[in-house]
């Protein structure tokens, strides 16, 4: 009796511990995720202002977001544009920097700090920086472009080029990638590429059947991590359409938001607009859960694969 | 003769001809491969040397399609500190940085240790709810906490509401902590057990020690991305330019200085130069805090 009776005591202890580790995050979580988020669900159903109280609306937000407001499908059209094509042309020329820094025999260490340090750049200064490089009057690029008789692009003052424009922007700071596969490059045995020359294979055979099954959970993890990014993709097509379009900043500007002509509208952008543009709480709060949802189904995807985030330590 | 041709191949002056393609293929890849890294190099480069240049130029020639400055202006430095405000945005700045960082290590290292080492029932789910809260993009919850810290607590335009949470552990910093802990063999752990140390004592005295590495990754991820947040002082401290901070003052900087490329471009500069200077002090603990989200499981 005595025996369970320390037991007992001693699971309790080791609960109560536990909880105490973890509580910082537990308040966190409660504070900043649960409230919002059962607050986030409540308010898509309400008239909200900001100024007079809430009031029931139904589902008028809801049709209202999917069905009258004019930004939200280029802005889900967007997304996936960059979800499909940004992320993919990362994904790549992360994989090929990556095998390029593995090659690269004289002066590795200088080689792969130039290639990672414009991952660290602000990504505000990046934008501005990248908003003057391509500006097309004045902007170096194009004046490049030009002395060797290429036809120069609009960039981000042209719809079709904002896009591309800004997944340039997003090659450019490709250092973590880099960093993540040149990790794994590094850790496909030797033997398998020695065995594999012996056979005969091919450089293309070797880099098929040897490589690439090696670093597949990194490029799953390359993609899915990448997805996220670019659902999340706020800050640079914000301050790549202001800045091209001269729009300047201030208390009551109205900014319409994806200029030129919603090209650089995202998902998190309509959130901004709606809720402390247009001070429509209630739509931004439908947009905020398309979001969600969105985001949440890619993270699912990245902790279902193996030698993803959750491997080790369980 | 005979005795020439017999003689082994390593010791003739010339190689033979199947050595000599080796030779010559190797020497071939080796430019290929090193005027591909120039060529990238430029790629990643040439921006921050344009950007640079500009910063160095007249107004006038600022806005003409020059590239190299032709009288390399300083003063564009001192004209913009001596914009209004700018000193102020860099206190902000640091202040958000700062301490956000000081309060993330603190409230992050507990739940990160309890994750990496403790078992008890909801591990699993724990972890996961940290890496989805990593996942979710910060306009999903914006509304009600807008509406919470602007409306309840009146501290809109101020910093707060972006330091505060921070002392409630950040899910970047937990999984990125969780991760280097887990390299910690158990057995330090247990030693410190059988030596009467409780867990409190362990985490200090044993745990912290070994973790510094992993503590400067995740202090200079915090401090960084604080340095380059843009969304929380838009939604928290637009309304009040004391509160600003320089990420979200650089734009508004374009809009004041509306042509002049060249103080805007310097004032870019001014935004990067700190992290790029940090870097070079602390490339080892960037680059292990990418590797450890991203490859060790």
């Amino acid at each position: 009796m005595a025996t369970t009776h320390t037991l007992r005591a001693k699971h309790r202890r080791s609960a109560l511990r536990t909880l105490a580790f973890l509580s910082p995050w537990l308040i966190g979580f409660a504070v900043f995720f649960a409230y919002p988020m059962i607050s986030t669900v409540y308010f898509s159903f309400m008239h909200y202002d900001g100024f007079r109280p809430p009031t029931w609306s139904g589902t008028k937000n809801w049709t209202y977001v999917f069905e009258h407001y004019p930004f939200f499908w280029p802005a889900l059209r967007n997304t996936l544009w960059l979800v499909v094509i940004m992320v993919t042309l990362r994904v790549l020329f992360g994989l090929g920097i990556g095998m390029l820094i593995t090659k690269i025999k004289t002066g590795t260490g200088v080689f792969r700090t130039l290639f990672y340090l414009p991952y660290l750049a602000p990504p505000v200064a990046a934008t501005m920086a990248f908003a003057f490089l391509l500006n097309p009057g004045t902007g170096p690029v194009n004046s490049l472009l030009e002395n060797v008789g290429i036809p120069a692009p609009g960039w981000f003052n042209d719809p079709d080029w904002s896009k591309p424009a800004l997944t340039l922007m997003f090659l450019w700071g490709v250092g973590d990638l880099m960093v993540i596969f040149m990790a794994a490059l590094l850790d496909v045995p030797k033997e398998q590429y020695e065995a594999a020359e012996l056979d005969g294979a091919s450089a293309w055979q070797r880099f098929r059947f040897v490589t690439l099954p090696n670093i597949s959970p990194i490029i799953m993890f390359a993609v899915v991590t990448g997805v996220i990014a670019a659902m999340q993709c706020y800050t640079q097509p914000l301050v790549a359409g202001k800045v091209a379009s001269g729009v300047i900043q201030g208390a009551g500007t109205m900014f319409e938001p994806g200029y030129p002509e919603h090209s650089t509208l995202t998902l998190p952008q309509l959130v901004y607009n709606l809720g402390f543009q247009r001070f429509d709480y209630g739509s931004a709060c439908v947009v905020a859960l398309v979001l969600f949802a969105l985001s949440m189904a890619f993270t699912a995807l990245l902790m279902r694969r193996r030698g993803g985030l959750l491997q080790a330590g369980d | 003769m005979t005795q020439v041709l017999d003689r082994p191949a390593e010791l003739t002056a010339r190689a033979t001809p199947a050595e000599r393609t080796a030779r010559r293929r190797a020497l071939l890849e080796w430019i290929a491969v090193h005027s591909l890294g120039v060529a990238a190099a430029l790629f990643f480069t040439l921006p921050f040397v344009f950007v640079f240049l500009t910063s160095l130029m007249s107004d006038s020639q600022a806005l003409s399609r020059d590239l190299i400055p032709h009288t390399w202006e300083w003063a564009n430095y001192r004209k913009v500190f001596d914009t209004p405000g700018f000193l102020t945005w860099w206190r902000n700045t640091l202040i958000y940085a700062g301490l956000g960082t000081v309060l993330t290590v603190v409230s992050s290292i507990p739940v990160a240790y309890a994750l990496a080492k403790f078992r008890f029932r909801g591990r699993n789910l724990t972890l996961m709810l940290v890496i989805s809260m990593m996942m979710l993009p910060p306009q999903v919850v914006v509304i009600p906490m807008y509406l919470f810290w602007a409306k309840q607590l009146d501290l809109s335009g101020t910093l707060w509401p972006l330091i505060i949470p921070l002392a409630f552990g950040d899910a970047f910093s937990i999984f990125l902590l969780r991760q280097f802990l887990l390299t910690i063999p158990g057995e330090y752990l247990d030693a410190a057990k059988v030596d009467g140390c409780g867990d409190l004592r362990t985490l200090l005295k044993v745990v912290l020690p070994m973790a510094k590495p992993g503590i400067a990754a995740v202090a200079l991820f915090q401090f960084f991305a604080a340095w380059n947040d843009y969304f929380g002082p838009q939604i928290y401290a637009s309304e009040n330019p004391d509160a600003w901070t320089l990420s979200y003052a650089l734009e508004s900087f374009k809009g004041a200085h509306h042509t002049d490329w060249n103080l805007t471009m310097a004032a870019t500069v001014l935004v990067m130069a700190p992290v790029i200077l940090v870097f070079f002090f602390a490339q080892k603990a960037f680059v292990e805090g990418v590797t450890l989200t991203g490859v060790k499981g």
